[in-house]
């Protein structure tokens, strides 16, 4: 029934081959905006982690046990969405009362992952391959870590680049965006990997 | 006029404000996949904005962000099942990326702060500007793309078969690289330009 080498494929796949800020282009937004220093860009994929596992189990469920029996699948970009805001407060407002000091370090970055698009853009990819339950609470974890992983290194990379002399007019966002495509360029070597 | 212009280029949601950097990154792989993307962008943001305005006296503050990301869904998968019937090659290269304008920063930054204040024609002309600012953008950035990395615009072959295309731009890499170089060059402009009129 399970398939662990399935499983650990598609783990590799999404994290490595197919990484979704840096070969797919989802959640570019908090990837670039959020990613001056590599404490805040951890704590924001520790949230994005979180709160990606849970919508790509959640959003599963709505689909198999509400939209295909009901023949409501026009219906996904809607019901999909509203589940990962519904999530997003659910769990803001628990890590409020449950762990003050976590909500007080991940507190501001919560609501943005509502629009981060690698959340709903990994629950659209579940459907779309066909994926499993298990299936696709893995592919959802591993496109959060992949997430975590890119703006973890990049965070490194702008950290640096601060310090460093670069003329005038392309330092800020077009220096930083010049880097991510190199570190882009260097994940481009995963993707003669087939598993 | 010049209010419209001044939107289109001076307030560019993607070379100035920053926002919708998914789409504008993925999408601009060629000049085709650019206008399509940027012009059904632009038709859900006429059509949200001007939704959001006609009923801002309704929506309760309180629910509003959840309300106009219903309303914006709702024209997203209007669009997403109309290309799909009309043009589904464009719809198929899009891919992912059509129902994921439901999540552009740019649709959602104007409902708050642009059409939940404003009247309705107002607002749906500031979703035609901003929506032409953002399709303009992406052309820029795909026919960049597009021409470097395969040598041809539109599909049509421009630098001849001498020119080695380097396939390097229309991969991910790439989108990152030439985002960032346009935006050094807009940059220069600008302090040049500055430079010349002080």
């Amino acid at each position: 029934m399970v398939d662990a080498g399935k499983l650990f494929s598609i783990l590799i796949t999404t994290l490595l081959v197919e990484n979704f800020v840096l070969v797919k282009f989802l959640g570019c937004c908090p990837f670039l905006g959020v990613s001056k220093k590599t404490d805040t860009a951890l704590a924001m994929g520790m949230a994005v982690t979180f709160v990606m596992a849970l919508a790509s189990a959640m959003s599963w469920l709505v689909n198999e046990y509400i939209l295909v029996p009901f023949h409501l699948e026009y219906l996904q970009t809607i019901a999909f969405i509203l589940v990962i805001a519904a999530l997003v407060q659910i769990v803001e407002m628990a890590i409020m009362k449950l762990s003050p000091p976590l909500y007080s370090s991940l507190g501001i970055y919560l609501p943005l992952i509502t629009t981060n698009c690698a959340v709903l853009g990994v629950a659209i990819l579940n459907v779309q391959k066909s994926y499993n339950f298990l299936e696709s609470l893995v592919s959802g974890i591993a496109a959060a870590l992949s997430f975590t992983l890119a703006i973890w290194l990049f965070a490194g990379v702008r950290e640096r680049l601060e310090t460093s002399n670069i003329p005038s007019f392309m330092k800020g966002m077009p220096i930083a965006l010049v880097s991510a495509g190199l570190i882009a360029m260097a994940f481009l070597g995963f993707s003669g990997m087939k598993l | 006029m010049k209010a419209f212009f001044k939107k289109m280029f001076a307030e560019n949601p993607v070379f100035v404000l920053l926002l919708g950097m998914c789409p504008t990154l993925g999408t601009s792989t060629s000049v085709i996949n650019g206008l399509g993307m940027g012009l059904s962008a632009t038709a859900v943001l006429i059509c949200s904005n001007l939704f959001i305005s006609i009923l801002r006296k309704f929506i309760p503050a309180k629910i509003r962000i959840a309300s106009y990301i219903v309303i914006i869904a709702g024209f997203v998968t209007a669009v997403d099942m109309a290309l799909k019937a009309y043009l589904p090659e464009i719809s198929a290269s899009l891919g992912v990326f059509i129902p994921l304008i439901v999540v552009n920063c740019i649709i959602l930054a104007r409902a708050e702060s642009f059409a939940s204040k404003n009247t309705p024609g107002k607002s749906a002309i500031d979703g035609l500007c901003m929506g032409l600012g953002f399709t303009a953008a992406l052309v820029i950035l795909s026919a960049i793309r597009e021409l470097l990395g395969n040598g041809t615009l539109l599909g049509f072959p421009v630098l001849g078969s001498s020119y080695p295309p380097a396939i390097m731009m229309i991969l991910p890499p790439g989108g990152f690289i030439v985002l960032g170089v346009v935006l050094g060059v807009i940059n220069l402009m600008r302090t040049r330009g500055g430079a010349k009129n002080g």
